[in-house]
């Protein structure tokens, strides 16, 4: 009968997701992460370099109870493409590995090696003990 | 205050819940777990649809008694 519903809160999140080609709801901001999982998935998101829209959830919980409402996901963080749940952080992570994350952002995949846990390390060189590979040998 | 959870309770309600699968994997501290599932019932199911279920398994937990629930789903092919 009536279109229009009573939940205000509810309707601003359907809005968001429909206006934002690639938008991300997390716990805290991309610069300020407050759960590892938000952190991993906003920094893979990052290095595809695929422009995205953060929500942030943690202000008010009905926020997050909404959006579970619409979406039938439990958890954050939720990545949504074209209005659809692309998946949480195990999905978008997977994602990544395998290269489908970049075709559904429209974007070239980054440098292997580069994407996925954020902690760069500086690696020691690698040494090989023993002799080198000849491969002139016969 | 309930119990925490115990990656032996997760792995069982799972195989409990979805038809004819394994889980090849469950750990946890008792508020984050990572689970493996391996089931013919993800055949032909999208990954959305496949953490879905799982999900289902856990309603109303995952947030709260179990913080946080990392899953992959894996079909039998797919575990190879």
């Amino acid at each position: 009968m009536t279109e229009q519903t009573e939940n205000p809160l509810r309707d601003a999140i359907a809005e968001a997701i429909a206006e934002n080609q690639v938008i991300l709801f997390m716990k805290g901001t991309p610069e300020r992460p407050m759960c590892g999982f938000s952190a991993r998935t906003a920094a893979t998101l990052e290095a595809h370099k695929a422009p995205f829209a953060a929500v942030d959830v943690l202000p008010d919980p009905r926020i997050r109870e909404e959006l579970s409402g619409i979406s039938n996901w439990p958890t954050i963080p939720q990545l949504f493409v074209a209005g659809e749940l692309v998946g949480g952080a195990d999905i978008i992570a997977e994602m990544a590995e395998s290269g489908e994350l970049a075709t559904v952002l429209g974007v070239d995949a980054p440098e292997a090696g580069v994407s996925e846990t954020v902690d760069v390390v500086e690696a020691p060189p690698i040494t090989i003990d023993g002799p080198p590979a000849d491969t002139t040998s016969d | 205050m309930a119990e925490d959870a115990t990656p032996e309770e997760i792995a069982q309600r799972i195989v409990a819940a979805i038809p004819n699968s394994t889980v090849t994997e469950s750990h946890g501290d008792g508020h984050h777990f990572r689970v493996t599932v391996v089931s013919d019932a993800f055949e032909g199911v999208s990954r959305i649809d496949r953490h879905r279920l799982i999900n289902e398994v856990f309603a109303g937990e995952l947030g709260g008694r179990i913080h946080a629930l990392s899953i992959s789903c894996l079909t039998p092919e797919e575990s190879k």
